[in-house]
């Protein structure tokens, strides 16, 4: 569904992605993991177009989408979520997610339909549709489940969800994991989910990806990735639990 | 009854100049519809964060063009106001798209408009063969010379150009309220917040933010247009440059850019305080009326940022004095 064939990026001389290489498989939910800094929100800016990247290609269903611009993305089927939320404040949280449903379907004309989409969005997530809450009234992880919301208003077939420094406490984390994998057997969207912590990750994903200083240094299934010598390396000292 | 209101108003100022309304106040109402218009125009942008120090571009490059060829080739101003307009609009484009493409943004933004409203304005000057530089120029009486020449556009008579006036002005606000009820606006709102954010979502940046800035280069031009048409008379320095660009935005600000009437109430309380100014301080005490209008706009900046319009709105809508509410309303 996705093929990331050894892309870079470098700002001045610094090499935040190397060459990395994966696929994403249509239906499963990829694991992508690493330390801070690692180049793993970078990598999801290049596949969103956010950031051009300064070497290598990213196809989206046999199309090269290498260049074009992050609205263009968005309106193929790939949404994203941010590491730290970007909510509108200005606009009411329904307001939100109406405009992401508006403008993330580029066929869409009717508000109406808009509308029923955001509200659809809202009720997955778990949070309220009525027209009067603000967004100011949410906290961490409403603010969290508004970024998932905004981005399932557009109706994607590939979410790219940015869950690290969650600031989210141990149950708001299983309850997140839970809604991903809910997205994934319910709407049948394909997930790419980054996360620096590995415990709660581990036991949704189907297979993980693991970087380090912006390259790959293991790819596979959750068991096999956890016994690797060389993550347990970089993870030296985190725990790595595996219900 | 409520819902009544905005037409009463409208009836109420379309008669006004069939009422015994003594000539400088009918003078002064026509400024006040023209300027508002202009107003309202740029605070179309200026509410999205889109600060332009130089809409005073679009209103030189409108209504020079209608006047010269109404001189040179005798071509009425109904399809010499169409061109000049085309041409604020394409000129906004040549600001615009660069500007909105590579991301230039705030005061960044501010800067390039500044320069455009200059370059107009000197460009005008430097061309004085043809637009009689800073002196100006007339635009010819039509010939043979009558009262009422619906072809030129001259009359005798104020109280056409306060219909013409008027009629363009509620224009302005129909479009107003076209955008403020649009899915443009939330997607500007959400641009002037977090533009990677928005574009995530699929909003065309770049798109949103031209097309905003064309119906504002649009209106500006109208306004401009009328302008030197009632006036008879085009000034490079009224009409283009640094000084009547930051009229405009100071104007928008006192009124309250966030409010449909806001710009035009600015645009009132600008002209009537100048006038009165002048005619109280008169040849005495020169600038003294500019130091004082100085003088306010900071109070107003300082403890009304929503302008005087935007903070009676807010008032009257929540007298409880919940601000987050405040602000809200404040922007419908």
């Amino acid at each position: 569904m996705l093929l990331v064939d050894s892309v870079s990026k470098s700002f001045g001389g610094f090499l935040a992605v190397n060459q990395v290489s994966f696929e994403v498989k249509q239906g499963e939910i990829l694991g992508l993991i690493g330390p801070n800094g690692s180049g793993k929100s970078t990598l999801f800016n290049l596949i969103s177009g956010t950031y051009k990247p300064t070497g290598g290609t990213v196809r989206f269903e046999q199309r090269d989408i290498t260049n074009l611009p992050p609205d263009r993305i968005c309106h193929l089927g790939i949404a994203r979520t941010f590491q730290i939320p970007r909510p509108f404040k200005k606009l009411s949280l329904l307001e939100n997610v109406v405009l992401s449903a508006y403008f993330g379907d580029d066929a869409l004309r009717s508000e109406a339909e808009a509308r029923r989409r955001a509200e659809q969005a809202l009720e997955t997530v778990g949070l309220p549709t009525d027209a009067g809450v603000s967004v100011q009234s949410l906290g961490a992880a409403g603010l969290k489940k508004l970024e998932l919301a905004r981005a399932l208003s557009t109706q994607p077939r590939l979410l790219l969800a940015d869950e690290s420094l969650g600031g989210l406490d141990h149950q708001e984390m299983e309850q997140a994991a839970d809604m991903l994998h809910r997205i994934r057997s319910d709407l049948g969207i394909t997930i790419v989910w980054v996360e620096h912590i590995m415990g709660v990750l581990m036991k949704v994903v189907d297979r993980v990806l693991v970087l380090d200083y912006g390259e790959k240094i293991a790819e596979g299934l959750p068991q096999a990735v956890a016994t690797d010598p060389k993550v347990i390396e970089v993870y030296l000292g985190d725990q790595i639990a595996l219900a | 009854m409520k819902r009544w209101l905005p037409y009463g108003c409208i009836a109420l100022l379309a008669v006004v100049p069939f009422a015994p309304v003594p000539l400088y106040y009918l003078h002064l109402a026509i400024l006040i519809l023209i300027m508002g218009l202009i107003c309202t125009g740029w605070s179309l942008m200026g509410k999205f964060g889109l600060v332009s120090l130089g809409h005073g571009g679009f209103m030189g490059i409108a209504v020079y063009p209608m006047a010269l060829l109404w001189n040179h080739y005798g071509l009425t101003p109904w399809l010499g106001a169409p061109i000049g307009v085309g041409l604020a609009v394409l000129l906004g484009v040549l600001i615009g798209y660069p500007a909105f493409r590579f991301r230039v943004v705030g005061h960044y933004f501010a800067l390039i408009t500044l320069a455009l409203g200059e370059v107009v304005r000197l460009s005008i000057i430097a061309a004085r063969e043809l637009t009689g530089g800073s002196l100006g120029m007339t635009p010819l009486r039509v010939q043979p010379i009558t009262d009422v020449s619906w072809y030129a556009v001259q009359f005798t008579d104020k109280r056409y150009f306060y219909v013409i006036a008027l009629v363009a002005w509620l224009g302005g606000l129909w479009a107003w309220r076209l955008v403020n009820r649009s899915m443009a606006r939330s997607a500007l709102e959400a641009i002037s917040e977090d533009e990677v954010a928005a574009a995530s979502v699929g909003i065309h940046v770049t798109s949103q933010k031209l097309r905003i800035t064309l119906l504002s280069a649009a209106m500006t031009g109208l306004g401009a247009i009328m302008l030197g048409q009632y006036n008879q008379y085009l000034n490079p320095n009224s009409l283009s440059g640094i000084s009547i660009s930051l009229e405009i935005v100071f104007a928008s600000i006192v009124g309250g850019m966030y409010t449909m009437l806001g710009p035009t109430i600015g645009a009132l309380i600008t002209i009537v305080f100048r006038e009165s100014l002048r005619a109280y301080f008169g040849a005495t005490l020169t600038g003294m009326a500019e130091t004082i209008y100085g003088l306010l706009l900071i109070l107003f900046i300082i403890f009304m940022p929503r302008g005087l319009w935007g903070f009676v709105v807010a008032r009257f809508a929540h007298p409880t004095g919940d601000t987050s509410r405040l602000e809200v309303a404040a922007t419908r």
